[in-house]
């Protein structure tokens, strides 16, 4: 893949579609989407305001496609967009955005800042602006099969340890079951419980499931760098998994990202409807609750709040499960300011995690974290999203708050009866 | 030219000359912007009451949750003035007049004084608006030639029609035609300007309540 200003240019082209060019043509600088912007709110620095996060785009949709644009470029009037400009907008573009779309959620004349910025990111990408640590991670997916070089053998090994500690066969490659599962390398790494509780969680409910030996990665760094390219090839290794296994629907896991490659842009990139549903987890535990399939015993009591990751809420439309599934196993569980469709980034989403010269600035925007977990002083954080875990987990301890933070899921699991028991009655 | 006939020609010519490029620039404008296009949504939609392209271009005239403490200059700042701007241009007799004789519509008009009063509270807020823009950094940083030049272009209207009817600085005859002059340039520099927002803040707010709707989620 060889990029240049050039093919970055005409891939913005490509991209500046009817929503962007009213976006650029409505917005009338009142900066109130500064105010939505943690990056902004934690630094007071104008620069990281959302909308001007996009000029050099802007500037290229009117000497592109605005008549008095093009005659200003003719006369000289309109400076073109350059590399090196592009360059110094790769921090405001991949550095300080998570892609969390609180600025779409307040722009008064309704303008999808954050579509916008994913449009920008594919040129940017094109044109060899995107940073480092994100290349790494979709190469690594691309060549290896996860971002964070996991391959196979370490999921089967996770697999059999599963199946020792809690007595259930974990299936894979099981033709025509209902669900497949994907998981992120942050869950196989860091978070093994996540496979054990799906185990759990399955067999109470009674349903087929089924890892897949091709396609068990769910993470998409390709779409979070802006290149369709790379993201089609990695939805289609879950096409094909889902497509070979005959499966119902495919499980996204505990990943806001993943769940937004694959459940909103998986059909686009591939350029054709799926065959199967997606869900994020979260949503099939609703559903189990919902259907009677899922039942728990016992309560947590220590004080509980819970992070919404911004893909699943804001920009995934799933609210309201992850409460009525909190209230299903904790007793004192307690709301952040904000919380919600509203909430607040971890500061890592969108690939920002995965910058690592953006680390200051995270830390910094974490202090927006801070003031939420201030206001309800919670013992422990669950969330669903094994990226915002790690970048909270990073975050806390960092201001040396004292919170440990816990993955929805697994937390559900935690309160399935043992049925290990039950299998050897 | 005398008071006379500048008003006339500012009345005729002018204004002839202004209404067909607000008019054509209208129509340019919107087809250079929406014939753009975009891609059809291929992923499965999700239906969620009030997520929709027509319940946002409603729901955004309505400020977030938080936002107005945030920002109350912008908000009350922008309501009173966008709000002031409406009443004035479209419940003022004269300017109803104006339409009828153009379009031959109309419709009951507001008493004059009230019409003064907001007048002033409409150029109050836009000078407030103004010194927000100037004093906060972000809107300061924001801002471009434009941004000054729209504010002048939509304030000239206000100034120049209020000091006509109140018979102020300049014999009435030179004041009218002044103000026509200056809803002129506002009429011709609208569609090319950020301005044009008037326009396209609908089809905005309803491409972000569409594509955000067929995620289920109602913004």
């Amino acid at each position: 893949m060889s990029a240049s200003l050039e093919k970055g240019v005409r891939v913005l082209k490509e991209v500046i579609d009817a929503p962007i060019a009213s976006y650029f043509n409505s917005c009338v600088h009142c900066g109130l989407c500064a105010e939505a912007c943690l990056f902004y709110t934690e630094t007071g620095d104008p620069k990281y305001t959302p909308i001007h996060k996009l000029e050099p785009m802007r500037r290229l949709y009117e000497q592109e496609y605005t008549l008095l644009g093009r005659l200003g470029k003719l006369v000289g009037l309109s400076k073109p967009v350059t590399d090196d400009e592009l360059e110094a907008w790769k921090e405001l573009v991949y550095n300080s955005c998570t892609l969390c779309g609180r600025c779409s959620a307040v722009c008064p004349v309704g303008n999808d800042i954050v579509y916008m910025v994913t449009k920008f990111r594919e040129g940017m990408s094109a044109s060899g602006h995107a940073p480092e640590g994100i290349i790494g991670a979709v190469n690594r997916t691309v060549t290896i099969g996860s971002p964070m070089g996991v391959k196979l053998p370490a999921v089967k090994a996770q697999m059999k340890h599963v199946e020792e500690d809690y007595g259930i066969p974990i299936p894979l490659d099981a033709e025509g079951a209902e669900y497949m599962v994907m998981l992120s390398s942050m869950e196989i790494i860091n978070f093994p419980e996540y496979l054990a509780a799906i185990a759990k969680i399955m067999k109470q409910a009674g349903k087929t499931w089924t890892l897949c030996s091709t396609a068990f990665e769910a993470t998409n760094a390709g779409y979070q760098i802006g290149n369709s390219d790379l993201a089609r090839v990695l939805v289609m290794r879950i096409v094909d998994g889902a497509e070979k296994l005959k499966v119902k629907t495919v499980i996204s896991p505990e990943c806001g990202h993943a769940y937004s490659a694959l459940r909103w842009n998986g059909a686009n990139v591939v350029g054709r409807p799926f065959t199967f549903k997606v869900q994020h987890i979260i949503e099939v535990l609703g559903e189990f609750q919902e259907q009677g399939l899922l039942k728990t015993e016992g309560f947590e009591t220590d004080r509980l709040t819970f992070h919404d990751p911004c893909q699943l809420a804001r920009r995934g439309g799933v609210i309201k499960q992850q409460r009525n599934l909190m209230n299903m196993v904790a007793k004192n569980f307690v709301e952040m300011p904000d919380a919600g469709y509203m909430n607040w980034c971890c500061g890592g989403g969108g690939g920002a995690s995965a910058i690592e010269e953006g680390e200051e600035l995270r830390l910094e925007a974490f202090k927006k974290k801070k003031s939420q977990l201030d206001a309800v002083k919670p013992d422990r954080l669950v969330t669903a999203c094994a990226n915002c875990r790690i970048v909270l987990e990073e975050g806390l301890e960092h201001y040396q708050m004292d919170i440990p933070v816990v993955g929805l899921t697994e937390m559900i699991a935690e309160h399935i009866p043992d049925q290990t028991a039950e299998n050897g009655a | 030219m005398n008071d006379m006939q500048f008003l006339t020609w500012v009345r005729g010519t002018g204004l002839d000359i202004a209404v067909s490029i607000f008019v054509l620039g209208v129509l340019w404008r919107l087809f250079e912007i929406y014939s753009l296009g975009r891609k059809a949504d291929l992923a499965a939609p999700r239906d969620t009451p009030g997520a929709s392209g027509w319940h946002t271009i409603f729901r955004r005239s309505i400020p977030p949750q938080g936002m107005v403490k945030k920002s109350p200059v912008s908000y009350i700042g922008g309501y009173t003035f966008h709000i002031g701007l409406a009443i004035v241009v479209f419940l003022f007799a004269p300017h109803i007049l104006l339409i009828k004789n153009l379009t031959g519509l109309s419709w009951p008009a507001l008493p004059s004084q009230f019409i003064d009063l907001v007048t002033v509270v409409t150029m109050a807020a836009m000078v407030v608006v103004l010194a927000d823009r100037i004093n906060k950094p972000v809107k300061r940083y924001l801002s471009t030639f434009g941004d000054w030049f729209t504010w002048t272009l939509t304030f000239l209207p206000l100034l120049t029609g209020w000091l006509a009817v109140q018979h102020l600085l300049l014999p009435y005859t030179v004041m009218l035609a002044l103000h026509i002059l200056s809803v002129e340039l506002l009429l011709i520099f609208l569609p090319f300007t950020k301005l044009f927002h008037a326009f396209t803040v609908f089809g905005s707010r309803w491409y972000l309540g569409k594509i955000n709707g067929h995620k289920g989620v109602a913004v």
